[in-house]
């Protein structure tokens, strides 16, 4: 994070310097460049590019893998507008990424100013990270048995305290907010880690100067980490925004969109359209209206955040 | 575009390899070798290998490899292994999945080699070799067992709730007031007090022990959880079965039935379907918070070997109709139509059919084989385990069964009737929403 940031202080004076020598020297440089390149964008190709191709084409197309593809234009389309379950799965996804978000930046960036200030040991600040170094599905399986309304300890512990038993997974109003508070766990450290490179990267002597001023620690929170933070908190804030519209593995080992349909979060649908009733057309036509939205909400965050300048200039 | 290229390369030297099949020289090649071969029940490995064992003894130059993968991914693997060209040559079949295999050209038709080396389609249990005719009227799997639906109940439990054992073989049900059957949940209910279902002053949010434990809403077919009751009132899944394509959900009488089912979860004597998320529901009977789980035969291994509980199973109540019911589900072995070992893959679909592989499942008493003579073998087997299974086979024997819906979009149909059934099984939804889904599951077939 500390060299991203660095590297982004220096780019403006970069882009806008005139090429200083001939094309002669920089084509040199091109081979050498594509030779380095080379390994990343291999993988970029078959991997991203290709497949990404490959699913707007089928986006248009009736197929259900065992058969060819087969042109409909764009019939999925406008079959997903009309779809009750599309926009029951893009309303609980947006519920889950609200959650999710609140609470994982929230309580990363406390996190990042307690590993700052207060915890400097290592053992401490790695044990942070622990639940991230847990597989999505082994954390989600952990919390599914602890949880569990029959069997589970927590319910045990809840019953204990003389409050009556809750179904986390299996009641509509539940569901999601667990599986947002069990996501927040898992990643939080790692979301700290970022923020806490960031808080690194601030130069000690503005805070010099905020003390010599008077400065409560309030006013410097506020007027000092937070405004010179902003590029890492944006990057963060992109990252972690993409990550949840894309919960699944959570979902697909708990309680694969049930009840009803609280938990058929888009990701799910997508799966059970193309994977469980071979409807891969429809499949990717969804999958490539979540890629708009997705593109759609970095744009605007990196637009009216300004995540790509820093006021560290 | 590339792939579909290939795939019509695929299929054209596939084509090709099936139709030089007559000639000499290839057909020695597809008898012999290896051959694999999938199955999800993991219950069910050790037969399956004795069944392979023998087989490579009878015919030494076939060797049989055999692969279980949960019911979970064993479908998406084997749709992998179609496009990918690596699916096994033989695997365990399903009822509610072959239909759509044989409509995309996956499975072999076996039509020539049953006619030719005489299988006898007779000596299976009744209905089931029939089951695997597809609506091309092309055959494409041989029957290897079947199940039907039994209540498993606690002994113990009903010992002290003073229910005899017999009352359990005679209960009767109706969609107005539940019959005996309601009668004795209720009464096997026992909340935190101590009261039962059927006293005054019993406490439904409160319950320690349910009548009836829940396994899920059941979604399209209900097949353990409540096709056994709205089955007995003259309803049926599909127009016609199999290859209806017509569902019937918006039937009044279905939707009573299934009023009454969600009612119970409402008068505490059955769990709350959202508590049933998590745990199975054999377990949460294990750990003592239900007498009585309506289930299939298939789990009666399970039930019985709990330590420290007393099992028995009852057949499934009398309907209105003076009728049991249940519904009769039969696996079978098909072949890929992509195998390079047509010969050798045939000869072991019909040994798995026989009477001396079905024999060697039967003696392991976890399954009922299709054959009529092996089912009995197996019922003896399970009887010399301590178990009475006469309340799954008595459904064969008065022919009170009803296939399992068998149709085309199978899959699609799952995915509106879960949440839809789900819906009203947890009581936020009435049954008359089903008319609804009913019309988004009939719009598939048009």
């Amino acid at each position: 994070m500390t060299t991203l940031a660095k590297h982004t202080r220096s780019a403006p004076p970069q882009s806008e310097a005139p090429a200083p020598r001939g094309g002669h020297r920089r084509l040199g440089d091109l081979k050498i460049a594509l030779l380095f390149i080379a390994p990343a964008m291999i993988g970029f190709v078959f991997f991203y590019v290709v497949p990404t191709i490959r699913g707007v084409y089928l986006s248009f197309t009736e197929y259900n893998i065992l058969g060819d593809p087969e042109w409909i234009g764009m019939d999925n389309y406008t079959a997903i507008a009309k779809d009750p379950l599309f926009w029951n799965s893009l309303a609980v996804t947006g519920q889950y990424v609200f959650l999710n978000i609140v609470l994982q930046t929230a309580l990363a960036l406390g996190l990042a100013l307690l590993m700052h200030q207060v915890a400097k040991s290592t053992l401490i600040r790695g044990a942070l990270l622990l639940p991230y170094l847990m597989s999505n599905v082994i954390a989600a399986l952990l919390w599914f048995w602890m949880l569990d309304y029959q069997i589970g300890v927590v319910n045990q512990f809840i019953e204990w305290a003389g409050l009556s038993r809750v179904a986390f997974f299996g009641s509509e109003e539940w569901a999601i907010p667990t599986q947002a508070v069990i996501n927040t766990w898992r990643h939080m450290g790692y979301t700290a880690l970022l923020i806490f490179a960031g808080l690194q990267a601030i130069p000690g002597h503005v805070y010099e100067v905020a003390k010599l001023d008077g400065a409560s620690p309030f006013q410097t929170f506020r007027k000092i980490t937070i405004p010179l933070l902003r590029p890492v908190l944006v990057l963060v804030l992109v990252v972690t925004v993409i990550g949840s519209f894309q919960v699944f593995d959570t979902v697909a080992v708990t309680t694969q969109g049930g009840p009803v349909n609280a938990t058929r979060v888009i990701q799910y649908y997508i799966y059970q359209r193309a994977f469980t009733e071979s409807d891969f057309g429809y499949g990717s036509a969804i999958a490539v209206i979540l890629f708009l939205i997705l593109a759609l909400v970095a744009f605007i965050q990196m637009k009216f955040l300004k995540g790509n300048e820093s006021d560290l200039d | 575009m590339k792939k579909t290229l290939g795939a019509v390369a695929v299929a054209t030297a596939v084509a090709l390899s099936l139709s030089a099949c007559g000639g000499s020289s290839s057909s020695a090649e597809s008898a012999k070798g290896e051959i694999s071969y999938w199955l999800w029940d993991a219950n069910q490995l050790p037969a399956y290998q004795q069944c392979a064992d023998d087989f490579t003894k009878a015919n030494p130059d076939i060797t049989v490899k055999i692969t279980q993968r949960g019911w979970d991914d064993y479908w998406s693997t084997l749709t992998n292994g179609f496009v990918g060209g690596t699916a096994p040559d033989v695997f365990t079949n399903h009822l509610g999945r072959y239909g759509e295999l044989a409509e995309n050209n996956q499975l072999l038709a076996i039509d020539d080699a049953v006619e030719k080396d005489n299988v006898d389609l007779s000596a299976y249990n009744e209905g089931l070799a029939e089951l695997w005719v597809g609506q091309d009227g092309k055959r494409y799997g041989l029957p290897k067992d079947w199940d039907t639906i039994g209540l498993f109940y606690n002994k113990a439990m009903l010992a002290s709730a003073g229910v005899t054992e017999d009352q359990m073989k005679d209960l009767t049900w109706n969609p107005e007031d539940g019959g005996s059957y309601e009668k004795v949940i209720a009464h096997l209910t026992v909340d935190k007090n101590g009261k039962r279902g059927d006293e005054a002053g019993f406490d439904k949010n409160n319950v320690a022990v349910y009548g009836l434990g829940l396994n899920g809403g059941g979604d399209s077919s209900g097949q353990t959880e409540w096709s056994y009751l709205t089955n007995t009132t003259g309803w049926s899944h599909t127009d016609k079965n199999p290859w209806g394509t017509q569902y019937n959900y918006d039937d009044p009488k279905f939707q009573e039935s299934m009023e009454w089912f969600a009612g119970l979860a409402n008068k505490g004597y059955m769990p709350k379907l959202e508590t049933t998320v998590g745990a199975s529901m054999a377990d949460t009977f294990a750990a003592g918070k239900s007498a009585i789980n309506a289930h299939g035969s298939w789990m009666t291994g399970q039930y019985t070997g709990y330590q420290g509980i007393e099992v028995g199973i009852a057949p499934t109540p009398v309907g209105p109709e003076g009728e049991r019911a249940s519904m009769f589900n039969g696996l079978a072995d098909s072949i890929w139509a992509g195998t390079k070992k047509k010969d050798a893959s045939i000869k072991w679909v019909e040994y798995l059919a026989s009477a001396d592989c079905q024999d060697v499942v039967a003696s392991k008493a976890v399954v009922f084989p299709a054959l009529k003579s092996s089912s009995d073998k197996a019922a003896e087997a399970f009887k010399a385990k301590g178990v009475d299974v006469t309340a799954f086979t008595e459904h064969v024997k008065n022919k009170t069964t009803f296939l399992y819906p068998i149709t085309d979009n199978t899959a699609k149909v799952k995915g509106i009737m879960e949440p839809a059934m789900d819906a009203v099984v947890s009581g936020k939804a009435p049954a008359s929403s089903l008319t609804q889904a009913n019309e988004q599951v009939n719009a598939l077939f048009k």
